[in-house]
């Protein structure tokens, strides 16, 4: 009977990794091969940026005699136009990336959810204001909204984190709108509401922490969406200041020499590819793990 | 239908009129003073109020939003601030032509290579196949377009030869002109969004593939190939039409930044050049032409769907 049921069971969901309702849901991550990668390579990463001048071989900045070396003991990943070595440039460039993906999630994220929230609880006015800017973003995809609005602020890094954070807003508010409306129904809220509690506290304390699963997987995701933006902004020139080095301008700079110097152009690349991949594997295995339906894909 | 249509036609425009408006006043909050860059930070405090009243930005804000958005709906978008004073409706008319030729060649590359690829990964699931698809697509779902771009510039063009590098050839220098300086960018345009469709088909055939008239055509005899072409296929596309408005904005954010790694001077070029150069009415004009192309796409899709799932009625 109960392998009969084992075997039923496992006929329903056969395309998803078979999964345990009693597992804690990071446990289960862990157990989850691409998760794990990710999670070490997003470990790995996260050490570098931190303790980059410590690891770093040269200085981002020091030139070198030698020009447009290519991969040597020496340089592991060469040297770019101006002598200064690729490797070192990049483990600095991943405190930008990394640091603008985070920041500019939580920002997106704590402006979205609240606007989300307030916008499906108390419904009416409020979410008819709300909803009709966001609905107006929905439209076009993240990287553009970003483009537009470093064209009224400027470049550099402070305009680029308030850009692309803006850019995400109405992928956070919309969730959170979504499950606001759903869980308002619940019994709870309404005992929490007949026990004179607030709409503050039933917001926050009551509907939110219920809200989380499909808000954390998005927030995942958007890391990933948001590094690719900011390598794009800086490729384009549109994102932090020339000479700091990031991932997308170190690019843009190698792009002039491709012919020459292979690996200007290639390994900046690899290294944003890498960071994403991993982000994305987490997210695809949070997405299972925490039974969230897909969402927006940009 | 036809008041469904109405209805969403009306909204595709309130949405242009509120894109333009606040494209409008955020450009005069902001920053830097276009007349500042005009006069390349050398004029005197007379020659800035000269043309000041000379462009009517003596005016309040209100007269001048009021006079831009007549002008605007008569199709004048100004002129460049640069060069011979271009007009802004002419840059944007050469270069639409580009920025959709590139659009739809991705679209057709990216379906040719996805839908196959989804549904072998969806007949062989679990397979050596369907794992190697599964790969690939994350791998090109990770990938930054502009950097791919920059790859196949290295292997195809510059050292294999095989196609051009850079720039852009019209439809009337011939076809394969054409064709051949498209088909680099829009593999790097296209390769996300084949990631995202084959993965879509993959999971929406598996979802087919259980249900009971799967069955009922299988226990008929019918061959394999038929059951899959003919009956499973079709319904497997629904969801994938329903993420086609996300996927067509995808194809135009794409094109944006891919073609200022060819150097071909569509949209997105006009754009970030413009961004860079502070030239503001062209700005304006880019980002005008670039959304109405998303809400246009955006309504074009909405009534696809009740072109292909009759099912869905709007009232």
């Amino acid at each position: 009977m109960m392998s009969e049921l084992a075997e039923s069971n496992r006929a329903v969901v056969d395309d998803a990794p078979p999964r345990s309702r009693w597992l804690p849901w990071r446990k289960q991550l862990l157990r989850d091969k691409k998760a794990l990668f990710g999670l070490i390579v997003l470990a790995v990463l996260t050490l570098t940026a931190i303790l980059a001048p410590l690891i770093a071989p040269y200085d981002p900045n020091a030139m070198d005699f030698m020009m447009m070396e290519g991969p040597s003991l020496a340089h592991p990943l060469g040297v770019d136009d101006l002598g200064r070595d690729l490797l070192s440039r990049l483990i600095h460039g991943s405190r930008i990336s990394l640091f603008v993906g985070f920041s500019t999630v939580a920002l997106a994220l704590i402006a979205g959810v609240a606007l989300g929230v307030i916008a499906g609880y108390f419904g009416g006015i409020a979410d008819t204001i709300i909803m009709r800017y966001i609905d107006l973003q929905w439209a076009f995809p993240n990287f553009i909204i970003a483009v537009y609005l470093v064209a009224v602020f400027g470049t550099g890094l402070a305009n680029v984190i308030v850009a692309v954070s803006l850019a995400f807003v109405d992928d956070f508010a919309r969730i959170a709108r979504g499950m606001v409306l759903t869980i308002k129904q619940e019994q709870y809220v309404d005992a929490a509401r007949t026990l004179g509690a607030s709409h503050n506290r039933i917001m926050w304390r009551h509907i939110l922490p219920n809200a989380t699963a499909p808000i954390i997987v998005q927030a995942t995701v958007s890391v990933s969406y948001a590094i690719l933006a900011e390598a794009g902004l800086s490729f384009l020139g549109l994102g932090v200041e020339a000479d700091t080095p990031t991932w997308g301008l170190i690019l843009a700079d190698g792009r002039s020499f491709i012919s020459r110097a292979w690996w200007i152009g290639v390994f900046p690349g690899l290294f944003i590819m890498i960071t994403v991949l991993s982000i994305n594997f987490l997210g695809d295995a949070m997405r299972d793990v925490l039974d969230v339906r897909e969402v927006k894909a940009d | 239908m036809a008041g469904y249509l109405l209805r969403r036609s009306i909204g595709a425009v309130i949405v242009m009129w509120a894109v333009a408006t606040l494209v409008f006043f955020m450009m005069r909050v902001v920053p830097g003073d276009p007349i500042a860059a005009m006069l390349f930070d050398v004029g005197d405090a007379a020659a800035i109020e000269a043309v000041k009243r000379k462009l009517g930005l003596d005016q309040p804000i209100w007269v001048q939003y009021l006079k831009w958005f007549g002008l605007v709906l008569q199709g004048d978008f100004g002129t460049s601030l640069y060069g011979s004073r271009i007009e802004v409706s002419r840059i944007v008319v050469e270069a639409l032509p580009r920025t959709l030729s590139l659009a739809g060649l991705s679209f057709i590359i990216a379906m040719v290579i996805a839908v196959p690829a989804g549904l072998i990964s969806a007949i062989r699931k679990h397979s050596g196949l369907d794992h190697t698809v599964t790969i690939i697509a994350f791998l090109g779902l990770s990938m930054p377009d502009f950097w791919l771009g920059i790859m196949l510039i290295i292997v195809f063009a510059a050292n294999l030869q095989w196609l051009p590098a850079i720039g852009y050839a019209p439809l009337s220098e011939g076809f394969w002109a054409w064709l051949s300086h498209l088909i680099l960018p829009s593999i790097a345009v296209g390769t996300a969004f084949a990631a995202i469709i084959a993965r879509m088909i993959r999971s929406a055939m598996l979802e087919v593939l259980k249900t009971d008239y799967i069955t009922v055509a299988r226990s008929k005899g019918l061959l394999n190939w038929r059951v899959i072409i003919v009956h499973a296929f079709p319904n497997a596309l629904i969801p994938v039409v329903t993420v086609m408005g996300i996927a067509v904005a995808l194809l135009m954010a794409g094109a944006v930044v891919v073609e200022n790694v060819f150097a071909i001077k569509g949209l997105g070029r006009v754009l970030i050049e413009s961004i860079l150069n502070r030239d503001y009415p062209v700005v304006q004009g880019a980002i005008l032409a670039v959304s109405a192309i998303f809400v246009f796409a955006n309504l074009l899709v909405d009534v696809l769907y009740t072109v292909i799932d009759p099912r869905i009625r709007y009232e």
